[in-house]
Parts: structure tokens; C-alpha cells; sequence
């Protein structure tokens, strides 16, 4: 299976990314390819590279890095999204693109199944 | 052609729950992830309510969810599957769509 | 109501998009965001259904004034959605009836449809996005 997931939520104010993470992981670990990680609404809070948590917890815009890095998993932000909150090309940490709405769409049209974590 | 419902939060905070059931179809799945899965104890007032819906649809609750808020999966009520994210992704898959009720 | 179809013409895809709001506008930025993914679906000629339920309906109720707030009105873009061919709106019935509301409150042209029959159209669907 090719699956598009949609993030709408940021960084640990909601469980959303976690669980969109942990969701991805899963079905890498299980043979499945995933097509897009979408990121929208507040979801683009997570492709920030100024995100410093403390180093007792889990680190959300890490997580999606090293997913990005070990499975070349595609993250990509919402232009519009991401200028109305301050998300921009140079705000962004590394493994993530910045890129129009239409590449949602297109997860929705060529992944076989669209998985969406939100509030 | 079934559809994986997926709800995230509490009945007791939102009505996403009451909603999804109100328009999933016989047949379909429901996964109660994130903070919905208060809603799976057998204890709660919601039981006699999921167990009403569970005559037409499956429902599932992620396990690793229910042990973060401290809750038991063996206080789960009857009929309702504990699964953990390979789960979820065998659910996603075996169904044709997912909608999260958000 | 029969089975989904994906058919290839002229080299693409096309399936059955639906976005459901559920929520009433300007209280969060869904309504609104919601919106615009809809107006850029246009683009791909995919089979668009655009759903109403809850407080959903909200977001094409009448007379929005929102001066006081200083918040953009972005109602009347519901109206535009027909020139981009996106003409399937749906609303539910039980959603108005519960909040006093009719088909006479709204501003743009929907289909109004019982819960059953939205339950039934939800299954059609291929995509389903949520906000």
C-alpha cells in the first residue's frame, strides 16, 4: 500500500504528529511505502528547525527528520499554510520542502489510502 | 468497500464520536486512538453505547493510547479490539478509506 | 448507490474527493483553510463532493457580519465554488433541524440530504479530508 498522510496539527500541542509519526513508522516497518507526509493548518509548525524541547522527551520535528532521512519519506509543507504563520523556506529544519496545496491533492489521487491526524 | 473510521477524542469533550457513529455504515471499523480511547472502558458511561454500535460496526482502540492515560486493556469492554499501530496500519489497509472524525 | 469507481481518461485518475466540515467558521481557521484546499482540488478534475454536517453548517449560514471582529469574510467565496465546477454541496438535514435552522438560511445552492443518505454518500468516497 502507498499511503498519503495529512498533518494538521504542530508540535506537542496536540498528539496529532505523534501519532501520524508512529502511524508512518508502523507502516515502513511493515513492507509499506509511505507516498507524502502533508503538513497543514498549524501542521507546519513541525518542519521548524528552531524546535528545542527538552532532551527528556521525545523530539517531534526529529522524529519526522530521521524518517525522512533513513526511508526518504517526502515532507512537505504548505506554502500559504506556512506564510500565514511564520513558516518559510528559511525557518525550515532539514528533510522538509515547502511546496503548494496540489501536492496534497495529488497524495490523495495517487496514494492508495489518505490518513489524516488532527484535532 | 468499508470504511475505517478514525475518532481521537473523548466523547465526555466532543461529540466526534457520537457523530462517527451516527454515520458509519454496517460494516465499517472504528479505531478510538488518542485521548477517544477513555471511551472503550467498560466502565464508563459510553459501554452500553459502543456496545449498541458494535452490532453493526467493528471497534477497535489503540493500545498504546490506553496505557499512557493508565488504563488497563483488560478493562476494555466486550467486543471492542485492542490494537497497536501495526494494527492501525492493517486497519487502513484492509479498509478502503479512512475518515478521521476530527 | 454502487461501487466506487476509479476510472483512467486521458491519463488520469479520477477519484471521489470528499471534505467534510464539521465545524463553525472563525471560531478555528478550518472552515477557511478548508476552502482554499477545495478551490486548488478544481485543478485536478477529480470528482469533488463538499459536505456540510454539524456545526459545518454553520459556514454557509447567511448574513455573516464580521466587522467587529476585524476577521476577513470569506463566505461569499462558497459562492465561487460553482465557477470552478465544484457544484456538489451537500448539507444535512439534521444538522440544520437541531440548530433551528433551513435550506433558506444558507447562501449558496447545496443539496440537502438526510443523515442516512450523507452516511451513505461518505461511503462512496475514495478520499475523505477532515479538519
Amino acid at each position: 500500500m502507498k499511503f498519503g498522510i495529512l498533518v494538521n496539527e504542530g508540535p506537542y500541542n496536540h498528539q496529532a504528529s505523534d501519532s501520524a509519526y508512529r502511524f508512518a513508522k508502523a507502516a515502513i516497518d511493515k513492507g509499506h511505502q509511505i507516498f507524502r507526509v502533508f503538513f497543514y493548518y498549524d501542521g507546519v509548525l513541525n518542519a521548524t528547525k528552531h524546535s528545542d524541547p527538552p532532551s527528556d522527551d521525545r523530539n517531534v520535528v526529529k522524529n519526522w527528520q530521521k524518517l525522512a532521512e533513513d526511508h526518504k519519506v517526502d515532507l512537505v509543507v504548505c506554502v500559504a499554510a506556512g506564510m500565514r504563520r511564520g513558516i518559510v523556506e528559511d525557518s525550515l529544519a532539514p528533510g522538509f520542502r515547502i511546496s503548494g496545496l496540489g501536492q496534497l491533492i495529488e497524495a490523495g489521487i495517487q496514494a492508495d489510502r489518505m490518513v489524516t491526524f488532527g484535532d | 468497500m468499508s470504511t475505517l473510521h478514525t475518532v481521537n477524542k473523548s466523547p465526555f469533550e466532543r461529540a466526534n464520536l457520537q457523530s462517527c457513529l451516527g454515520h458509519a455504515q454496517k460494516g465499517d471499523s472504528v479505531l478510538l486512538l488518542e485521548d477517544a480511547v477513555v471511551a472503550a472502558m467498560a466502565a464508563t458511561a459510553m459501554a452500553p453505547k459502543l456496545a449498541d454500535a458494535a452490532q453493526s460496526v467493528k471497534i477497535f482502540v489503540l493500545g498504546p493510547d490506553l496505557k499512557a492515560r493508565g488504563l488497563d486493556p483488560a478493562g476494555v469492554a466486550d467486543g471492542i479490539g485492542v490494537v497497536d499501530y501495526d494494527g492501525f496500519v492493517d486497519l487502513a489497509a484492509e479498509n478502503s478509506t479512512v475518515h478521521a472524525w476530527l | 448507490m454502487g461501487d466506487k469507481m476509479e476510472e483512467e481518461y486521458e491519463g488520469g485518475v479520477v477519484k471521489k474527493f470528499m471534505f467534510v466540515n464539521r465545524k463553525a467558521p472563525y471560531g478555528t481557521v478550518y472552515a477557511l483553510e478548508v476552502l482554499e484546499m477545495v478551490l486548488i482540488s478544481a485543478a485536478f478534475d477529480q470528482d469533488v463532493h463538499v459536505a456540510f454536517l454539524d456545526d459545518g453548517v454553520y459556514q454557509i449560514k447567511k448574513g455573516q457580519d464580521t466587522k467587529d471582529l476585524g476577521h476577513k469574510n470569506f463566505s461569499p467565496t462558497y459562492r465561487a465554488l460553482e465557477g470552478y465546477d465544484i457544484e456538489k454541496l451537500f448539507v444535512e438535514r439534521e444538522s440544520l433541524e437541531e440548530r433551528g435552522l433551513s435550506e433558506a438560511d444558507l447562501l449558496v445552492d447545496v443539496e440537502v440530504v438526510s443523515r442516512a443518505d450523507m452516511a451513505k454518500l461518505m461511503g462512496e468516497m475514495d478520499v475523505v479530508m477532515t479538519a
